[in-house]
């Protein structure tokens, strides 16, 4: 711009800009930085606040009436993740796959239809697996003698040792879609040229698949990962429709988010304290951070020298 | 057979050879069956026994509703017992106002940011990038404090401002990656013609940006519709209740009620199917945007 010592003042930027910032620093950011701040405070004699330092934090992470839960939630919710990385994304990659296949019929009914749990609520799908999996309804028990694993059944969302897997698979099962979807999508984007030229080099399918699509999928499977981290790492929805603010049974399906909820609300005999609740959301917020972190640095970077 | 599964369009191949082309795409098609039954069955279960009698839910779990078994006193209790028709209306408004002022105020401040060079605008988009990664829910222990001050809890105000705050950061992203793909030409023609920047923003560009949109809605629309965190926290009054919230503490309320519970979530499923299915190709699309050869 020639004129720009005598340029007006360019409201138009502010114009356009103002609106969204501000409700986006007012109800996204300032939140999370003042609870990050509270997180450093505890209850004062006079019903206020008083800045405490790390105490909170040190009663979390040491103090066994509090860590006992900490510890446990941060292991079951590292549990549920792996569920998830185990189950929900090699599926949603061979489903990918598989409906990336050249000449595929009904291709376009499938995806619609596997898509479909996934924009259901989280609270619905956790209800209706209830129901499914209860003894008094019997769906899944007579499923299982027609199978003949009857003796096998188990009412699994009561007992202590498999109420959380249960509850990763029912999630596995939701979400399967969208790993399918986005992993589906990069299979489409890599192009045709590449591909042939392994044929004609006379790479047979698998060897297609793993030497020549996968590495060229690596990025779009790693952001899979850092999503489903993320989405893990935040979940709740699922956990309190099914068992409660509680996370029963004897918090064997108590994860961050509901911990998070309790120590903010109180349940039961325990009251809620928002500073505390404030340092919780402060540790998941360095965990979610960490994943972030280490998907940019790390993975990212080491991926990139495949890209094209 | 195979006519049926995979497009004969392919040269004719040695007997064999076609056999085992048959045998694969029948094995192909063999997962994606039965991935679509496990993922179709469950919600198909609730659906088909949400109109049959206590009995039949029973009996016979599996079976279609007959005359003998139809039954809809369910959807009666729930209706009765629950005021459905509000819980539903009210998300509804949270819903549309929320997912309209993000897709109005995320491509503004997108166009702000891709369009013009000022001081901070970096460091605007990368506080932007930050809110895709950092869940909002962390911040909810001074959400809640705001909202108490403002004097907005129990309020679906309450609900469509943290809804906007959380939308806005992917909406900022998508759009402003669409932005950059429309010509310099387009924007200097009319920069030439002498027309206002408030102008080719909303004659020029916004009518322009119309797909980028459809996929920033979907992908906004659903978390707000199924959310039962912000709710459940900033908005649990009776008044205020979005369907979400609705559902969950009725089927707490009524479990023994197989009727009313199956029936109430029959109610919150389908309408968020049909949309489905009328939208999918526009929501796939989104998904898998940049991937059409």
């Amino acid at each position: 711009m020639k004129h720009s010592e005598r340029r007006p003042f360019p409201w138009h930027i502010l114009f356009f800009l103002l609106p969204g910032l501000a409700i986006y620093l007012v109800f996204s950011v300032y939140p999370l930085l003042d609870t990050l701040r509270m997180s450093f405070y505890g209850d004062a004699a006079d019903g206020g606040h008083a800045f405490v330092g790390l105490r909170n934090f040190v009663t979390l992470l040491t103090d066994s009436t509090w860590s006992d839960a900490f510890w446990n939630a941060l292991k079951n919710n590292f549990e549920f993740f792996f569920i998830h990385m185990l189950l929900q994304n090699p599926i949603g990659l061979l489903l990918a796959v598989l409906l990336s296949l050249p000449k595929l019929r009904l291709r376009n009914t499938y995806r619609t239809l596997i898509f479909m749990p996934t924009m259901l609520s989280v609270v619905i799908i956790g209800f209706i697996w209830q129901l499914i999996l209860s003894p008094i309804w019997g769906i899944a028990e007579n499923f299982m003698y027609g199978i003949g694993l009857g003796n096998h059944f188990d009412s699994w969302l009561g007992k202590e040792g498999t109420a959380l897997i249960t509850l990763g698979l029912i999630s596995v099962w939701q979400f399967v879609g969208i790993p399918m979807m986005l992993i589906y999508a990069s299979l489409l984007n890599i192009p045709d040229e590449i591909v042939d030229a392994s044929v004609v080099d006379g790479a047979n399918p698998l060897q297609t698949f793993f030497y020549v699509k996968l590495p060229l999928i690596l990025p779009t499977i790693a952001m899979v990962s850092i999503l489903t981290f993320v989405a893990n790492f935040n979940a709740f929805e699922l956990i309190y429709a099914v068992k409660g603010a509680l996370a029963g049974p004897n918090f064997s399906t108590d994860i961050m988010g509901t911990l998070f909820y309790r120590t903010f609300f109180g349940f039961q005999l325990q009251q809620g304290s928002p500073t505390m609740g404030a340092a919780v959301a402060t540790l998941m917020f360095l965990i979610i951070l960490a994943g972030v972190m280490v998907f940019l640095l790390v993975v990212q970077r080491r991926i990139n020298r495949f890209q094209l | 057979m195979k006519a049926l599964f995979f497009d004969r369009s392919q040269p004719a191949t040695g007997g064999w050879q076609r056999g085992a082309q048959t045998g694969k795409a029948l094995a192909v098609h063999a997962v994606l069956l039965t991935y679509t039954v496990i993922a179709l069955f469950p919600i198909l279960l609730v659906l088909i026994n949400s109109l049959k009698s206590r009995k039949a839910i029973f009996r016979d779990p599996l079976g279609l509703p007959s005359l003998d078994t139809l039954n809809l006193g369910g959807f009666e209790q729930v209706l009765l017992r629950s005021d459905f028709g509000l819980y539903a209306c009210n998300s509804l408004v949270v819903t549309i106002l929320a997912v309209g002022l993000v897709l109005l105020l995320g491509a503004m401040a997108a166009w702000a940011l891709t369009e013009y060079r000022f001081r901070g605008n970096l460091l605007l988009a990368f506080l932007f990038a930050m809110g895709i990664m950092i869940p909002i829910r962390l911040g909810t222990v001074s959400i809640l404090n705001l909202m108490v001050q403002l004097h907005l809890v129990n309020t679906l105000t309450a609900l469509v401002l943290v809804y906007i705050a959380q939308g806005l950061p992917l909406a900022v992203y998508i759009l402003s990656e669409f932005i950059r793909t429309i010509p310099k030409e387009l924007k200097e023609a009319a920069r030439c013609d002498g027309i206002s920047e408030y102008k080719i923003f909303f004659a020029v560009i916004l009518p322009l940006l119309r797909p980028a949109m459809a996929t920033v809605a979907v992908f906004t629309m659903i978390p707000i519709w199924n959310d039962l965190w912000f709710p459940l926290i900033l908005a649990p009054g009776e008044e205020s209740r979005t369907i979400t919230l609705g559902v969950q503490q009725f089927v707490g309320q009524y479990v023994t009620d197989w009727n009313a519970v199956l029936s109430s979530l029959t109610l919150a499923i389908v309408p968020v199917l049909v949309l489905y299915l009328i939208f999918s190709r526009q929501l796939i699309r989104g998904l898998t945007a940049g991937a059409v050869k």
